[in-house]
């Protein structure tokens, strides 16, 4: 990688719980249960760098990622963001740290309003937060973001439905870049695009991070996307953190077993390599969130299970020097 | 030995606002018994149509088949009555879809969605039928299925729903059933357990399987052949380890070379497809793939490369340039 990673953490989430109520009843609510969507959880962002946030669904990556970005109002944690803890904001100060994280969703055909063309679409972060108030400037901007998206400046005077779906990826990524952030949370920002355009998308993140210095929080469950644009990762499963390491230590030597289990899922392109792959899917769904197991959360479904996994929580160790693993049997 | 299912230039296309769409536009391949046959393309490229018009599930209008024929087992599905294919479907070809949430109806037991088709082919009885569904249950891993069969879809999670499709799909003793991208709605592991058990159970039963997908990766494992579609045509034809070898459409060395892979070292920069997928209301006489690919020559503009072998017999490649993209593709 040619981007030299600072060593300063630019987010620090540190015990961050999401947990939503379950409810019963139409007229009088009563709560009956909550989805610990996300159960406390620790992970740094290095300034410059991107952090690869992989789990199956319902796993809480998303959550998390909608916690950084303010649009959930986090149960308890903090979330250190250049060392303020955006948890406990308030509305207005919030404004003014959004202009610095931005978004980039995943379904490029929802994220867009259908009913404004792709140039105010691109404006309208501009709008909100009263910044270049002259129109033709405005403009200016507009089309310069465009270009820097690889979109001629013509599709200002677009509308979204006119486009393909990597077209409007694309838009997604103007849009996000307007107020110029240093942050940008990707929600599975290429996964409902097609093979040879997500090829693209992923090649033009990679360009505008180096290109402005930005950080990324990647959060997706393709793993080969993640381990080609990530440089360090962290592994979800039902709410928590089970593995934490450098990219390439990460696949070259997984060590919790839901990380070895998830690698090993991954489909090699290759009927050679697939025919000599002795391969056993792990067994069993992932558990409801609402009634999670006891103990590790891994343990109804993990080869390694001893009779402690059922009543213990294991708590992320570092068994090497970059390397965290939420598991008692990894030493 | 004769195929299973022989597919012959086959025409479908859709008549939208924008102008006539050729979802489908010239396809012929055919699928040998017991065999497993990827269809492999993105969207748009009439992967799903054409499997869709095999079993005449085209809502007309704005769609039809205008072409071809659909040669199962000798029979041409084209000219059967509504009645006969009702027949064909969930009889000789099963199904599974992408969704199985809304492929299954939401107020009907697990058990009811299974007993309904086996006394609707098989004319058994409620008991028969319910044995039946049993059987089927615990062929596909489900575990306490006299509890599943009295639930509905909604109690149960993705991966168990698709394998409910997969009993369905499974329950007349089909020869064929098609599967339109079975695992893409699923969690990667939930993805490696269900293909592994249509591999399994396709395998013992000698079941034919059409796969349909975007992900080349999911196949390499489990085709025999695949067909890879652009712009509604197959633009490469073959067995599994040549397609993923030695490829000889530009498109096919595209696809294959845009995908990141944990099987080899990190490259700093993935070879993307450049360009977009076409606007099917505006294809013209050349080859559709031409705007996008590094390999064009004049040629390609002005007329369409047929499908035609490469090699071996039964690799086929539809591009004017194949014989000199053997060493690109073997650089891949």
């Amino acid at each position: 990688m040619s981007t030299t990673v600072e060593a300063g953490p630019l987010l620090e989430v540190k015990g961050l719980r999401m947990h939503f109520p379950v409810t019963e009843g139409i007229v009088s609510r009563r709560v009956v249960g909550e989805v610990k969507a996300v159960d406390g959880i620790d992970f740094t962002v290095r300034r410059g760098e991107t952090l690869g946030l992989v789990g199956e669904s319902g796993c809480g990556k998303t959550t998390t990622g909608r916690c950084i970005l303010r649009l959930e109002k986090p149960t308890a944690g903090e979330i250190l963001y250049d060392g303020v803890d955006l948890a406990k904001l308030d509305r207005k100060a919030l404004l003014a740290v959004r202009r610095r994280i931005q978004v980039i969703f995943q379904d490029p055909y929802s994220s867009l309003n259908p009913r404004m063309k792709v140039g105010q679409i691109i404006a309208e972060p501009m709008k909100v937060h009263g910044i270049e108030r002259d129109a033709a400037k405005r403009d200016e901007r507009v089309r310069e973001l465009l270009s820097v998206c690889g979109l001629p400046a013509a599709f200002a005077d677009r509308y979204p439905h006119e486009m393909s779906g990597g077209q409007r990826q694309r838009v997604g990524i103007a849009r996000a870049l307007a107020l110029n952030p240093e942050f940008i949370v990707c929600d599975e920002a290429v996964s409902a695009l097609d093979v040879s355009i997500q090829a693209q998308v992923v090649n033009l993140l990679e360009d505008l991070r180096e290109r402005f210095g930005l950080t990324y929080l990647f959060i997706a469950h393709d793993l080969s996307v993640v381990r080609h644009l990530c440089q360090r990762m962290a592994v979800m499963y039902l709410g928590r953190i089970v593995e934490t390491a450098d990219g390439d230590e990460l696949f070259g030597n997984p060590l919790h077993p839901y990380t070895k289990a998830l690698l090993a899922a991954v489909p090699v392109p290759d009927p050679t390599v697939e025919a000599t792959r002795t391969f056993r899917p792990v067994q069993g769904e992932v558990p409801s969130p609402i009634n999670p197991p006891s103990g590790c959360v891994f343990h109804p479904r993990c080869p390694m299970a001893v009779e402690s996994c059922k009543h213990t929580r294991p708590e992320p160790r570092e068994v090497r020097p970059g390397h965290i693993v939420a598991c008692s049997e990894v030493h | 030995m004769p195929s299973l299912l022989e597919i012959r230039d086959l025409h479908t296309e859709f008549r939208t606002g924008a102008g006539v769409v050729r979802a489908v536009d010239g396809v012929s391949y055919a699928v040998g018994h017991g065999e497993t046959v990827a269809i492999v393309g993105e969207s748009g490229s009439g992967k799903s149509v054409s499997a869709m018009s095999i079993l005449r599930l085209i809502p007309n209008p704005p769609g039809r088949i205008t072409k071809g024929e659909i040669l199962l087992s000798g029979r041409d599905l084209l000219r059967l009555s509504d009645e006969e294919m009702r027949e064909v479907r969930g009889g000789e070809i099963g199904m599974v879809f992408q969704e199985p949430m809304t492929s299954l109806n939401p107020v009907l037991t697990i058990g009811r969605q299974i007993t309904e088709a086996v006394e609707q082919h098989r004319g058994a009885d409620r008991a028969t039928a319910h044995a039946r569904a049993l059987a089927l249950l615990g062929l596909v891993g489900i575990a306490d299925a006299a509890r599943r069969l009295k639930q509905y879809p909604h109690q149960l999670s993705g991966g168990m729903r698709q394998r409910v499709m997969i009993a369905i799909a499974l329950a007349c003793d089909p020869k064929l059933i098609i599967a339109d991208e079975p695992t893409t709605a699923l969690d990667v592991t939930i993805q490696a357990q269900i293909l592994e058990l249509m591999k399994d159970l396709t395998r013992r039963l000698n079941v034919a399987l059409i796969i349909i997908t975007h992900n080349l990766g999911v196949v390499a494992r489990y085709a025999n052949r695949v067909n890879v579609m652009y712009a509604g045509r197959i633009v490469e034809s073959g067995p599994a380890a040549a397609i993923y070898h030695t490829p000889r459409h530009p498109y096919t060395i595209g696809l294959l070379r845009s995908v990141p892979r944990l099987d080899r070292p990190r490259i700093a920069r993935l070879d993307s497809v450049e360009g977009q997928p076409p606007d099917l209301t505006r294809l013209d006489g050349g080859c559709a793939f031409r705007p996008r690919c590094r390999f064009a020559v004049e040629a390609c503009a002005t007329s369409r490369p047929e499908l035609s072998p490469v090699e071996a017999d039964d690799h086929l490649a539809a591009c004017f340039r194949s014989a000199e993209l053997g060493a690109a593709g073997a650089a891949a």
